[in-house]
C-alpha cells in the first residue's frame, strides 16, 4: 500500500468549489480529460478549415476566391496551410485526443483509481499543451506568416531563416518553440500515465485483467516517453542552428535563392531526418494505438463476446510499440541510404505486418458468431478496422525500397498515412466518444444523427483518399501547389475535383457531428443508469457522470477479466469485473 | 468465497493494490523522467558522433596540461557531490534532519563549484577564439557540439542545484519526506552519470598529443 500513501492520487477527496479550481486549473483527471478533448476539438476544426482551403485551390486552381488577396492563393500560402494542417492535426489532435483526452478520463477509472498518480503534473501537462498550441497558432500572425516547411520541417531550408521563404523566419522559430514545449507536455503526460497504470491499480486488477484500452494507453505512454525526448533534442539543435548560428543540419556550399551560404558548413540534413523519424515513426503508433484499444473494447462489448486472443492482442500491442522504434529508416529510403540499411529497415517494417495482422484476425475472430449491435459506437469501431486494413496494406508497398523509389513523396503516401494515421485514429476517437459520452455527460449522443454522421464520414473519407492512391501511382508529387503547369498533371485534374467535392461533403458531415455533440450535451436522451451498454469494465460500475473521486471512497476489488461476455452458466451475458464470484447469477 | 485461482491472482504484487516495484510513485516518476532525459542526451551524443564522423578536420584542441587536468578536477568535484548526496540520503533515512540539510548544502556547493570551473573553462575557450560557431582549430562543428552539449549538461546541473535548494529547505522545515530527498538524489546522480559520458567523449577523445 506504499503507493496509496505516497502517490498523491488518493490525497484529495474534497471536490473544489470555486470555478477556477473546478474547471480551469483543475487537478481532477476527468476535467483535464475533457479539457484535452476540447483542445483537440478546437484544433481539429482549425486543421480541417486549413485542409478545406487547400482542397479549394487543388480542385479549382484558377478560380478566383474573394478570401484570398487578389483572388488567388499564393504558393507560399498553400505551403503554410499544408504545414500547419499537418502539425496541428498530428500534435494537437491525434496525439492529444485519444491518449491525453480519453486516456486521462478513463485510464484511472478503468483501473479503479481515484485520480492520476500526479494530479498537479497532469494539470501542468494540459496547460503546457495549451501554451504550445497558442505558440504554434501565433505563427500565423507574425511577419512572413506560418512556416512552409511541412510538418517534418526538413533542414537545411528550415534551419536557414527567412531567406528560405516567407514563413521560415519568425513563423518557423515559433513552430519549433511550440513543438519543444509540446515535448515537455508529452513527457509530463507520459510519465504520469505509466506511473498511474503501474502503481494505482485497484486490488485484483492484474496486468492480465487490464482492459485493452489501458494496455494501449500504457504502451502509447511508453512510446511518448521515449520518442519525445529525442524530438526535444532535435528541436534544441534546430533552434541553435537558427538562433546561435551553428550548423548541425546545414552542409557547406549551399546556394539559396541566388545567395551562396558561406557562414554555415559541416552539418548534415540527414541527421535531422534520423532524429526526427526516430520520434516520427513511434508518433504514428502514438496516434493509432489508443484507437486499436477502443476498437477491441467496443467490438467485444457490442458483439457480446470476449476479445478473441486477449494475450495475443497484448503481445501485438507491445510488439507494435517495440517495432515502432526499429523502422525510422523507411522514411529515408531515398534520402541517401546504404541499400543494406534500406534492406534491414524494409524487412523490419514489413514485420510490423505480423502484429497488425494478428490484431485484425482477432478483431474478426471477436465478431465471428457474436450478437452484434450496430449502434454508432460499434459502427465507428468497425469503420476503424476497415480503415486500418485499407490504410495498412499500402504500407507494405511503401516498405519496399524499390517501390518506394517511385511512390515516395507522392499522393500514394498522402493516401496511406491519412487513411491509417489520420482517419482510422479519428474513427477510434469517434467510437470512443459515442461509447463514453453517456458516462462523461450523463446523456446519449443522438443515434439517428450519429448514423448519418457515420455513413457520410465513412463513405466520404474513402472517396477522398482512395483516388489519391491512383494520383500517386500516376506520378503525382505531393506538396505541389501548381497542378496545371505540367501536362500529365492537367489530365489528372478531374480526380482533384472529385476529391475536393468529397472533402467538402465530409467536412459538412463533421458539422452535423458538431451539432449532435452540442445538441446531445444539453438536450440528448438522459442516461440514468450506471451501465447502459451492459459493459464489464469498472467505469460502468459508477454513476454517470462519475463523482469527483470516482468511486466515492469505496475501492472496488476486481475478480474477473475485462471481457467476460456470454460466460457459459451465467444468467446475464456479461460479468462486470468487480462482481464478486458468489454474486454472479447462475442461469 | 471465491475459488483458489482468484485468490492467487489477488496476492500477486502485480495484481494492484500495492506497488509492484515496492517504491512510491514519485520515485517511479523520477526514474521515468530519467529514462526520457537519457534519450534526449543520447540524441545529443549521437549528434556529436555523427558530426565527428562526417567532418574529417575534427580538432583535438585539449592539451593534457591544463585542459585535461582542469576538466578531470571538474569531474572529481562533480563525483564528490554525488558522494555527499549519498550521505544526505542516508542521513534522511536515519531521520537526521540537520545532517541531511548539511550534506545537501555540500552537494549544492559541489554543483556550484563544478559550474564555476566549467564557466571558467568556457571563458578560457572564448579567449582562445572558440565559440559555438567558430574555432581556430578545425571544423566549426566542434564548437557547436562542445558548447551545445556541455551547455545542456550545465543547465541540468543548475536545475539540480535549484531543486536541491528547494528540497533541502522543505525537508529542513519538515514539509518533505526522506523519500523526496532520495528522489532528488536520483536526479543528481543522473546528472553526474551524464557527465561520465560527456567527459570521455568530448574531452578525452579530443586530447592534443
Amino acid at each position: 500500500m506504499v503507493t496509496h500513501e505516497n502517490g498523491g492520487g488518493h490525497g484529495h477527496h474534497q471536490a473544489p468549489t470555486g470555478f477556477i479550481r473546478k474547471y480551469v486549473f483543475s487537478i481532477d483527471h476527468k476535467v483535464i480529460g475533457i479539457q484535452y478533448l476540447c483542445l483537440a476539438l478546437f484544433s481539429v476544426f482549425v486543421g480541417m478549415a486549413l485542409s478545406a482551403l487547400m482542397r479549394l485551390h487543388l480542385g479549382w486552381p484558377n478560380a478566383h476566391w474573394s478570401i484570398f488577396k487578389g483572388g488567388l492563393m499564393t504558393p507560399e500560402q498553400y505551403l503554410a496551410l499544408m504545414t500547419m494542417h499537418g502539425t496541428i492535426m498530428v500534435f494537437m489532435v491525434l496525439t492529444t485526443a485519444p491518449q491525453s483526452g480519453f486516456g486521462n478520463y478513463f485510464l484511472p477509472i478503468q483501473i479503479g483509481a481515484a485520480d492520476m498518480a500526479f494530479p498537479v503534473l497532469n494539470m501542468l501537462s494540459f496547460w503546457t499543451t495549451m501554451v504550445s498550441l497558442l505558440v504554434m497558432i501565433a505563427a500565423f500572425f507574425v511577419a512572413g506568416g506560418a512556416p512552409i516547411g511541412g510538418w517534418t520541417s526538413y533542414p537545411p531550408l528550415s534551419a536557414l531563416g527567412e531567406m528560405a521563404g516567407p514563413g521560415q523566419g519568425a513563423g518557423e522559430t515559433l513552430w519549433i518553440i511550440g513543438l519543444a514545449i509540446f515535448c515537455g507536455a508529452s513527457l509530463m503526460g507520459a510519465l504520469n500515465f505509466i506511473t498511474t497504470l503501474i502503481d494505482l491499480r485497484v486490488k485484483g486488477m492484474t496486468l492480465g485483467r487490464l482492459p485493452l484500452t489501458c494496455w494501449t494507453w500504457f504502451v502509447t505512454a511508453i512510446l511518448g516517453l521515449l520518442a519525445f525526448g529525442v524530438l526535444l533534442a532535435a528541436c534544441i539543435l534546430l533552434l541553435l542552428d537558427r538562433i546561435a548560428g551553428t550548423s548541425f543540419f546545414i552542409p557547406g556550399g549551399l546556394v539559396i535563392t541566388d545567395q551562396v551560404i558561406t557562414w554555415h558548413k559541416g552539418g548534415s540534413p540527414l541527421l535531422w531526418q534520423h532524429l526526427f523519424w526516430f520520434f516520427g515513426h513511434p508518433e504514428v503508433y502514438i496516434a493509432i494505438l489508443p484507437g486499436m484499444g477502443v476498437a477491441s473494447h467496443l467490438l467485444s462489448t457490442f458483439s457480446r463476446k470476449p476479445v478473441f486472443g486477449y494475450r495475443a492482442m497484448v503481445g501485438a500491442i507491445c510488439g507494435i510499440g517495440f517495432l515502432g522504434f526499429c523502422v525510422w529508416g523507411h522514411h529515408m529510403f531515398i534520402s541517401g541510404m546504404s541499400p543494406y540499411s534500406a534492406f534491414a529497415f524494409s524487412i523490419l517494417t514489413m514485420t510490423i505486418g505480423v502484429p497488425s495482422a494478428i490484431k485484425t484476425f482477432n478483431w474478426l475472430g471477436t465478431l465471428w458468431g457474436g450478437k452484434i449491435t450496430f449502434n454508432c459506437a460499434m459502427l465507428f469501431a468497425l469503420g476503424f478496422v476497415s480503415l486500418f486494413v485499407s490504410g495498412g496494406l499500402s504500407g507494405l508497398f511503401l516498405a519496399q525500397p524499390a517501390l518506394d523509389l517511385y511512390l515516395h513523396d507522392g499522393y500514394f503516401v498522402v493516401a496511406h498515412f491519412h487513411l491509417i494515421m489520420g482517419v482510422a485514429a479519428i474513427f477510434g476517437m469517434f467510437a470512443g466518444l459515442y461509447f463514453w459520452f453517456p458516462k462523461m455527460f450523463g446523456r446519449f449522443l443522438n443515434e439517428g444523427i450519429g448514423k448519418l454522421h457515420f455513413w457520410l464520414t465513412f463513405i466520404g473519407v474513402y472517396a477522398i483518399f482512395m483516388p489519391m492512391h491512383f494520383l500517386g501511382l500516376a506520378g503525382h508529387p505531393r506538396r505541389y501547389f501548381d497542378t496545371t503547369a505540367v501536362d500529365f498533371l492537367q489530365k489528372l485534374q478531374p480526380v482533384h475535383v472529385f476529391i475536393s467535392i468529397a472533402a467538402f461533403i465530409t467536412i459538412g458531415a463533421q458539422l452535423i457531428f458538431l451539432f449532435n455533440f452540442f445538441y446531445s450535451l444539453f438536450a440528448g436522451k438522459e442516461c440514468k443508469e450506471e451501465n447502459p451498454w451492459h459493459a464489464t469494465t469498472l467505469e460502468w460500475s459508477i454513476p454517470s457522470p462519475p463523482p469527483f473521486d470516482n468511486f466515492a471512497g469505496v475501492e472496488p476489488v476486481v475478480y474477473h477479466g475485462p471481457y467476460e461476455f456470454s460466460v457459459p452458466g451465467a444468467a446475464d451475458d456479461y460479468i462486470p469485473q468487480h462482481l464478486a464470484p458468489n454474486l454472479v447469477k447462475k442461469a | 468465497m471465491h475459488d483458489v485461482k482468484t485468490d492467487a491472482a489477488l496476492d500477486s504484487a502485480w495484481s494492484g493494490g500495492a506497488s509492484p516495484f515496492a517504491m512510491g510513485s514519485k520515485k517511479l516518476g523520477m526514474w521515468l523522467f530519467i529514462v526520457s532525459d537519457t534519450l534526449t542526451f543520447s540524441a545529443l551524443l549521437i549528434t556529436y558522433s555523427y558530426s565527428r564522423l562526417t567532418n574529417p578536420d575534427w580538432p583535438k584542441p585539449f592539451p593534457m596540461n591544463p585542459a585535461i587536468i582542469f576538466s578531470t578536477t571538474m569531474t572529481v568535484v562533480l563525483l564528490a557531490s554525488s558522494l555527499t548526496m549519498v550521505m544526505a540520503v542516508m542521513a534522511a533515512q536515519r531521520n537526521d534532519r540537520k545532517s541531511t540539510v548539511l550534506w545537501m548544502i555540500a552537494t549544492m556547493a559541489g554543483g556550484l563549484t563544478f559550474m564555476g570551473l566549467h564557466l571558467r573553462e568556457w571563458f578560457h575557450l572564448f579567449e582562445e577564439g572558440a565559440t559555438i560557431t567558430h574555432n581556430p582549430w578545425g571544423t566549426p562543428q566542434f564548437g557547436a557540439v562542445f558548447f551545445g552539449i556541455t551547455g545542456m549538461h550545465m543547465t541540468h546541473v543548475l536545475i539540480g542545484v535549484i531543486y536541491l535548494g528547494i528540497v533541502a529547505t522543505g525537508y529542513g522545515r519538515g514539509k518533505f519526506s526522506a523519500e523526496d530527498v532520495e528522489v532528488n538524489g536520483l536526479y543528481w546522480h543522473f546528472v553526474d552519470l551524464v557527465w561520465m559520458f560527456v567527459f570521455p567523449l568530448i574531452y578525452l577523445m579530443s586530447v592534443k598529443y
